[in-house]
């Protein structure tokens, strides 16, 4: 049944829309990428870009007033949209560990610590409560948690911000995911409890050889772990590509103006910071045009009347604009 | 928290006193007469009499201070020797003693409890098994026509009062169904099972009345506090460990839910007593509700005044309750 040479995540023209009061929003438009087994793959982009959605969209862990309306999402090959409830279940509690951005709400307040990684452990391994309990103790000492057996009866509350996180990844890792999902699990923590949970993430992967979504807003951070990137702007992806090429040579307006708003420390300081003139579109519609459009110093005519497909630069490396910009001009497609 | 909960009941005994104060003050100050139900004839120096031989005639402070004596100390040593048979001192102390009956108040309140327990328990009880569930499905299918009939339900519940429903209930079940006696007979002795089956069937309706006059309420409650909780992120966590969506609701979210909910329930409690007033009147029920209506009738002060007093110590007791119960459910919450 499984099939072993699809990679590990695929997913091809997915599509959410969130149904508010002032008419839906396409939050997510047509968004294809794939992540092989034991990759790390970036994604960044501005806050409502897509990013989380796209990824919760993925399990199907969306609020009540969004829908998935299109796409396909294969893990192992196998359709996640088309699995039955139990089938779901299953895939989210053994196959996936999310982490998401705030530690301070992630855990529940009233269930010890211990409690909420064995539940998992119990319902998707079939532990008994002493064994659970066991595995608990063990994993909490694996994300560097001191004394775990001792902190596996305290509460939420007992525990800091960075050690919650930690709590919280451990939850993630509890039975053995092949994929991470990593929504901005660094942004709520200061600068030294984020290098620390970077540092922890970059080892276990090591370890324990998971593919890893990471999403964040901190190109610092992809530029140190990621393999691969996915930039995101208006719920679509704009370019993708290996973490070094895309450094080296992006190709994007979008990409490149992220580059540059990164304070420099080295040379002539500027005297302003960098910034991207302009709003992201607001998405009531599907865009026809391409969404950076507006924004974008190189837009041509055609910019305007259609929304660029992905197209190839060489070396696993694509990115949805025309112009190109070694030349200056529109891409040859 | 056992430091913590020592500690408010002796804060407990201050506010209880002064209310005690309180409470007799101002009975004393209403312009009642306990011989105002006498017959005409009686001439005037024989009401004088029977004034003096009720402890009216001596000054507001001393009757204060044997009222006090009387409540706090002869009435629970004796109850203390009811239980265990002992005599403590010679056996012999005074009691607070209603004007009407002459029989001691504490008697009185032992004798109408029962039916009162009966009735007002049973209907928070069945309060809480009705609300909890609505509020729960309501608040997790909101909009749904489930969520509509529940919310309108719960205004007519909330906004028509218990002496109409009763009525209504009366009106409808007694007389026209005739399924329910619409008169609650105190004296009926359950021996057998027709017996019991005719007991619980003179309970439904004063139960019935209570109990969806409290859940109309605690439902709200719930719905909104579940609604809260619903959106938190512990929830998106627990659905991402790939637990099944009733684990999720009835064990994550309830529990975060019931912590407001348990407090107005506790809350609740004694001020179901004030609304047995009018249901226990209506359905004929003999309970606490009922001795307080005929006390404030005849003047009978000492029966009133225990039975405020009760309310008060009702009030402030399960306020506390309500905080030990707080502590016990919210973990970040511990009373040092």
């Amino acid at each position: 049944m499984r099939d072993t040479t699809a990679p590990l995540l695929d997913v091809a023209g997915l599509k959410t829309v969130f149904h508010t009061r002032s008419g839906d929003v396409h939050a997510v438009n047509s968004i294809s990428f794939a992540l092989e087994a034991g990759e790390l793959v970036g994604v960044v982009g501005e806050s409502g870009s897509g990013k989380s959605v796209t990824m919760m969209s993925l399990m199907d862990l969306l609020p009540r007033s969004a829908e998935i309306v299109g796409g396909e999402v294969l893990f192992e090959g196998r359709d996640v949209r088309g699995m039955t409830r139990a089938e779901l279940l299953q895939l989210r509690g053994r196959d996936v560990g999310f982490v998401f951005q705030d530690p301070m709400t992630s855990l529940n307040p009233v269930f010890t610590v211990g409690r909420q990684i064995t539940e998992r452990l119990r319902k998707h391994m079939g532990m008994t409560k002493a064994e659970a309990k066991v595995r608990a103790a063990e994993l909490l000492g694996l994300v560097g948690i001191s004394d775990p057996e001792r902190r596996l009866s305290d509460y939420p509350h007992q525990f800091s911000g960075g050690m919650r996180q930690r709590v919280m990844i451990a939850i993630a890792l509890a039975c053995d995911p092949k994929l991470l999902i990593a929504d901005e699990p660094t942004t709520a923590l200061d600068v030294t409890i984020q290098a620390q949970i970077i540092e922890l993430v970059r080892d276990l992967r090591r370890k324990l050889d998971m593919g890893i979504i990471w999403i964040t807003h901190d190109l610092g951070v992809v530029a140190g772990i990621a393999d691969r990137v996915i930039v995101m702007y208006a719920g679509q992806i704009v370019e993708q590509g290996p973490v070094r090429d895309l450094f080296a040579r992006p190709q994007h307006p979008y990409t490149r103006a992220l580059l540059e708003t990164l304070p420099k420390v080295t040379g002539e300081r500027s005297e302003r910071l960098h910034t991207i003139e302009g709003q992201p579109p607001s998405l009531g519609d599907e865009p026809t045009s391409c969404p950076f459009a507006p924004r974008c110093a190189h837009a041509f005519a055609r910019c305007m009347t259609e929304n660029p497909f992905r197209v190839d630069v060489g070396g696993g490396h694509d990115v949805a604009c025309w112009w190109d910009p070694e030349t200056g001009e529109m891409r040859d497609v | 928290m056992f430091a913590f909960t020592i500690r408010r009941l002796l804060f407990a005994i201050p506010t209880l006193l002064a209310i005690s104060f309180i409470i007799f003050a101002i009975l004393d100050l209403a312009p009642s007469d306990p011989t105002g139900n006498l017959p005409l004839t009686i001439p005037p120096e024989v009401r004088a009499q029977i004034r003096s031989s009720l402890g009216l005639d001596e000054p507001f402070p001393i009757r204060y201070a044997l009222w006090l004596n009387q409540f706090f100390i002869n009435e629970p040593l004796n109850m203390i020797e009811g239980w265990t048979g002992w005599t403590i001192g010679d056996g012999e102390r005074l009691r607070v003693t209603s004007w009407a009956t002459r029989s001691p108040v504490v008697d009185l309140i032992v004798e109408r409890m029962p039916q009162t327990l009966w009735v007002v328990g049973m209907s928070q009880i069945i309060a809480i098994l009705i609300a909890v569930p609505i509020g729960v499905i309501s608040a997790y299918k909101q909009y749904s026509w489930f969520d509509q009939i529940g919310t309108f339900v719960s205004m007519l519940g909330f906004s028509i009062p218990t002496f109409f429903t009763g009525l209504v209930f009366i009106v409808l079940f007694s007389v026209h169904l005739k399924w329910f006696p619409s008169i609650y007979d105190t004296n009926h002795v359950i021996d057998s099972w027709s017996s019991f089956v005719f007991q619980i069937k003179q309970m439904i309706m004063p139960t019935m009345v209570l109990a969806l006059a409290t859940a109309a309420q605690l439902s709200r409650y719930m719905r909104a506090s579940m609604l809260d909780n619903l959106q938190q992120d512990y929830v998106r966590t627990a659905r991402a460990k790939g637990l099944s969506e009733r684990v999720v609701v009835t064990i994550h979210v309830l529990r975060n839910s019931m912590i407001p909910v348990v407090t107005v329930i506790a809350l609740n409690v004694p001020t179901i007593f004030g609304g047995a007033i009018i249901t226990e009147q209506i359905f004929r029920v003999n309970g606490i509700g009922q001795l307080l209506i005929i006390g404030i009738q005849g003047a009978d002060i000492p029966l009133v005044q225990t039975l405020t007093f009760i309310f008060a110590v009702l009030i402030v007791m399960f306020n506390l309750i309500a905080d030990v119960l707080y502590g016990i459910l919210d973990p970040r919450i511990r009373y040092e």
